[in-house]
Parts: C-alpha cells; structure tokens; sequence
C-alpha cells in the first residue's frame, strides 16, 4: 500500500509543478491579478463596501465565500476532534 | 496523572486578566473593520482567555462556566449565524452573501448595509472559532473525558 501511495503522492507532485509553469512570474505588475482585480478593489473599497480597511472588505465582502469555507474547515476540524478523541460518560 | 495545583498567585493574576483579555478579543472582532483583526484572530484571543481559565482552575471549574454541549452548540451558531446572513440575502432578492440587499431590512443605506453584514459574518466566525478553540482544547487535554484536570 506504502509505495502505491507514494507513486500517487509523486504524480500529483509532478502535475502540481507542471501546473506552476503556465502561472505569471512572482510579483510581476502585468500579470492579470494585478491589472483587474487587485485595483478594483484597492479603488472601490470604501465607495462599495463603507469599509475603511481593504483587507476586511476582500476577505468578508469580495470574497465572501471563500471565508465561509474557511469557517466550516474549522468546524469540520472540531467534528472530527469530537469524534475520534472524545469518549462518552459512562 | 498529574494532580490538580493549587497556585493562589496563578489564580489570582488569571482572575485579574482574563476580564482584559476577553474584552480585548471582543473589540478585535468589532473593530476589524477598521483596523487588523477580524473574526479569526478576534475568537482565537477570546479562546485563549478561556483556555488560560482551563489551566489556572481545573476542567471541572471550566466546564460549570462553558459546559461542553453548550460548547459544541457555539461551535454550530457561528456557522448558522454566517450562514444565515447570507440566505437572508438570498431571501430578499441579491445573491448568496450580497449585503447590499441586507438594507431592505436595516434602516441603512446599501452601501452601510454591507459594512453590517461584513460585522455579521465577522461575529459568526468569531464564534465559531472561540468554541472550536475551546473544544480541541478539551478534548485533548483530558484525553476526550472531560472529568480530570490537566493530567
């Protein structure tokens, strides 16, 4: 089971890397992040949202569902410490 | 097994502390709009506080304060509170999460309206976060019986 994993584990590795080739270069002003979406919301933030703060306004408006996400990983990692630790009163 | 420790100099610096640092974690949480924090970081601190309770008393104390089910139920609530927020928008005509529409009910205008359902969401997870904090801390410490102290 051990190296079937491994192989796995390598061949999703090299998908990964592969992927990356296509991506723009680490912090390169023309890639297309930094064009459309990053201005918009440095721009728009506080006529949109009334929120002073860019952060908050990406992280709970902008990207609304992606915290959402973030919130049931954290519920989900309490479910399953529940579930495998906790041990009922007897 | 470690036996419980009675230590009055740890329980009463606890005891003057942790008022701070729950007040502290609640203004984290309502002042993310404004400044760094938010729901995250907000619940962790008001996790901490009452993890350092856990430590300076004893489980047994703990838990007359924050009973488990009560826990698990916090745990629940953050997410329902999130998650509500956004159907009520569904249900009053924007999308998922579109705050905006939240000002049909609000007496604000929609462009305040998003910074209260911004708030919204940020105690949700607040909630969430503080009970999950609190609920693998327990579990682990006590081996997943929640009757010994810290052993």
């Amino acid at each position: 089971m051990k190296p079937l994993a491994l192989i796995a584990v390598l061949m999703t590795g090299i998908l990964l890397l592969y992927g990356t080739i296509d991506m723009p270069n680490w912090g390169d002003p023309d890639s297309p992040a930094s064009i459309h979406v990053s201005p918009r919301y440095i721009e728009k933030t506080v006529e949109e949202t009334a929120v002073p703060n860019v952060v908050t306004s990406a992280l709970a408006d902008y990207r609304g569902y992606d915290t959402l996400g973030e919130t049931v990983v954290i519920f989900t990692a309490a479910m399953a410490c529940i579930l495998l630790i906790r041990r009922p009163r007897k | 097994m470690i036996a419980h420790l009675e230590d009055v100099i740890i329980q009463t610096v606890c005891r003057i502390l942790i008022p701070f640092i729950q007040v502290y974690g609640l203004y984290v949480i309502a002042h993310g709009h404004h400044s760094p924090g938010g729901g995250f970081q907000g619940g962790v601190i008001l996790g901490a506080g009452f993890i350092l309770f856990c430590v300076a008393y004893d489980i047994n104390e703990a838990k007359r304060r924050l009973s488990e089910k009560l826990d698990t139920v916090f745990c629940s609530l953050g997410l329902i509170i999130y998650s509500g927020i956004g159907f009520t928008c569904l249900v009053l005509g924007g999308n998922y999460l579109n705050y905006s529409r939240l000002g049909r009910i609000l007496p604000v205008d929609p462009v305040n309206a998003r910074s209260l359902g911004i708030l919204g969401i940020e105690i949700g997870v607040g909630i969430t976060v503080m009970a999950v904090m609190v609920s693998i801390f327990l579990d682990l410490v006590s081996r997943g019986k929640h009757e010994e102290g810290l052993g």
